[in-house]
């Protein structure tokens, strides 16, 4: 038993060490964005029509002149406290404070739309495996694969067009926050998390058939049928949860699409998240910014990702018994 | 979608294959020809009605499809696949386009000073010099999504080939030599894979400048963690088998091994999944460019001819400028999307999703 224990934090540690080699080369990646940049990071800062000194001097301000590990270092240094410096461009505000803003945000439309996903995938999914090869079964796989193809920002168009601006049920390009009111807050909310949700939704439906028919096809389904269980009763109680375990495979596969959706739908909505930060800095070259809300981004991907991955081991006992 | 629909007949046993039960062709042209005319008539005739256009390219369309798909099933068997072909030839008439755009008759696409005398938003109408219309500056939207076709396809072709050779290269190595450089792979790809895509997209669109090579490249890296997973994953299947095994003991070297046994083997499976890239590649060459980060606009490309409908409700008074590039981007990815999908059931069923 101890033995067992030894290895499982010996798993762990080994993960853990690796998660931070990881994040260890997306800093380095990140960080060396200020390099890669054309032209000088002191004209940014100060404008076109100074001194040729006064660069200097900004320069040397900013640290510029300092062997790349140096300056990595101090970056990573002041990151760690919390610190991720100050944006290039007038009001020259705080990045973490910007990002602290932002990010919540963004982390509620993504689990709106990933809560909306599931409501509607696991119905849609169900109905489809019951009916499977018939003409129900058929007419959700074409949806879900014609969905798939439709692009979020095009989707969140089509969206806006008919349900902003033709009928006029929701609001556009503002936002509410929760300490406006929470029913205020998800009305604001909806549209763009709705959008944010037609693609996890149809990804979501599809592995789930998938898997479904596969279940539906066990003796255990047949005992429960067997027994008189009503049709409800079989997938909700015995078929659905054999396949909780590949939605959660799913939800890592599709997280990174989820962020990139959630990025363009709030630029698209003009929502103050990350996504907005992150692609109205990118485009006026303000690039301590991009780089720190890279940096939070990639860190609460891998954070998550690794949740996703020890989660199997809480779901699944056979992989438990397999890990110990 | 496409393996449904021999479900409803059971296939002919070869034993039997006298008297094939061939069904009558004369619904399924009943219902195309009118189908094809209908729709004709509403891009022509009905141009710039609003909603009863809508309805009449919807109910042609509709009837077509249906009407061409009996015509096929009754000529060529029930496993003839309609959605299939025409999935072939839109992405076969996207390339020739593409490829043939300066011979083809088209009005301006780009030059803003050629088109003063042009009309803006002209909705699209076949029997005009603008079969699909204009945008604000007068500019020929069928110019453009052509043009734009180009700029699309160039860029995540090359991007899934860079991918390709490079990803398969190094994937390949990593299967092979396995240790230190497939640890040094393992974490090097998870490292690009713990940037969300499209964030990885927008920290490389802050610094590089917007154009095709640099957006080719910036794409190719998406495509590349895959490629190298799969690469591997191959490999080390491919290393155990007897063909191996005998170059080895012929005495052949490790190069060798790698160049004319392991990487013709592993190239397969890669042009599949490379299809189904593709259509990954050219949603987020658009999201670049509608974001104002890929292509830069006069230069058409799909992303940026959608992000115009942004502007003060450009989309809910012209609805044809965002459906124009729209509805052409989703046919593209819906095409390479269906396409990839039975490419890779027919040659990579082991790969089921990564």
């Amino acid at each position: 038993m101890a033995n067992s224990a030894a290895s499982t934090a010996r798993t762990l540690a080994k993960r853990l060490g690796e998660l931070v080699l990881v994040l260890f080369i997306v800093s380095i990646g990140t960080f060396a964005l200020v390099d890669l940049m054309p032209g000088d990071p002191a004209v940014v800062v100060l404008g076109e029509g100074h001194a040729p000194a006064e660069y200097e001097a900004q320069r040397e301000k900013m640290g510029l002149n300092d062997p790349f590990p140096v300056r990595y270092g101090d970056w990573v240094g002041s990151a760690l406290t919390g610190d991720l410096g100050d944006s290039f461009l007038p009001p020259y505000s705080d990045v973490a404070e910007r990002i602290g803003a932002a990010l919540p945000v963004s982390v509620q439309l993504a689990l709106m739309a990933l809560v909306m996903a599931l409501i509607a995938a696991i119905p849609l999914a169900m109905w489809s495996a019951y009916n499977s090869g018939g003409r129900v079964d058929r007419i959700i796989s074409a949806g879900t694969f014609g969905v798939l193809s439709v692009p979020s920002f095009l989707c969140g168009m089509l969206l806006i067009a008919v349900f902003a601006n033709g009928l006029g049920w929701f609001p556009r390009l503002e936002w509410a926050r929760i300490s406006d009111g929470l029913g205020a807050n998800l009305h604001h909310a909806f549209l763009p998390a709705l959008t944010i949700a037609l693609a996890e939704t149809a990804t979501f439906a599809r592995v789930l058939r998938g898997d479904l028919i596969t279940t539906l096809r066990e003796d255990f389904i047949l005992a429960a049928r067997a027994k008189g269980m009503s049709p409800l009763h079989v997938l909700f109680r015995d078929a659905l949860r054999p396949s909780s375990f590949s939605l959660i495979t799913l939800l890592g596969i599709s997280m990174g699409r989820l962020v990139g959706s959630t990025v363009i739908v709030e630029f698209l909505f003009a929502l103050p998240g990350m996504g907005s930060l992150i692609i109205g800095s990118a485009d006026q070259g303000d690039v301590p910014m991009v780089q720190g809300a890279v940096l939070v981004i990639a860190l609460l991907y891998v954070l998550v990702n690794a949740l996703i991955d020890l989660s199997y081991g809480r779901l699944d006992p056979r992989i438990r018994r397999a890990h110990v | 979608m496409s393996d449904t629909l021999t479900v409803s007949d059971p296939k002919p046993s070869p034993a039997a294959p006298a008297a094939p039960a061939r069904r009558s062709p004369w619904p399924g042209l009943a219902a195309a020809v009118p189908g094809l005319v209908v729709f004709g008539l509403s891009v022509t005739v009905l141009a710039g009605s609003g909603w009863p256009q809508i309805v009449a390219v919807a109910a042609g369309l509709g009837a077509s499809y249906w009407g061409l798909n009996a015509l096929g099933r009754a000529r060529f068997g029930a496993s003839f696949d309609l959605m299939f072909w025409l999935c072939v030839v839109w992405l076969v008439a996207l390339v020739a386009a593409a490829i043939a755009a300066p011979l083809l008759p088209m009005s301006e696409h780009q030059d803003i000073v050629q088109t003063l005398n042009s009309p803006g938003m002209a909705v699209p109408d076949l029997s005009t010099a603008h079969p699909l219309g204009t945008n604000n500056f007068g500019l020929d939207l069928l110019g453009r999504i052509v043009y734009g076709a180009r700029s699309s396809l160039v860029v995540s072709l090359a991007a899934v080939l860079i991918g390709m050779i490079v990803g398969g290269a190094i994937g390949i190595a990593a299967g092979y030599f396995r240790r230190a450089t497939d640890a040094t792979v393992g974490v090097l790809t998870n490292a690009l894979l713990a940037v969300p895509p499209l964030i990885l997209l927008i920290a490389l669109g802050t610094v590089l400048e917007p154009n095709l090579r640099n957006i080719s490249i910036a794409l190719s890296l998406l495509a590349l963690p895959s490629m190298i997973r799969m690469a591997r994953a191959n490999t080390l299947a491919f290393v155990q088998r007897e063909f191996v095994l005998a170059a080895q003991a012929l005495g052949a070297s490790k190069w060798r091994i790698m160049l004319r046994e392991l990487a013709p083997n592993v190239a397969l499976p890669l042009a599949s999944y490379g299809m189904v890239m593709v259509s990954v590649l050219i949603v987020a060459e658009a999201s670049l460019s509608f974001l104002g980060l890929g292509i830069q606009p006069p230069a058409p490309s799909w992303g940026n001819m959608i992000a115009e409908g942004q502007d003060n409700n450009a989309f809910s008074e012209h609805p044809h400028i965002v459906l124009v590039p729209g509805v052409t981007l989703f046919l593209t990815v819906f095409a390479f999307n269906l396409i990839g999908e039975k490419a890779r059931k027919r040659w990579d069923p082991r790969q089921a999703k990564l």
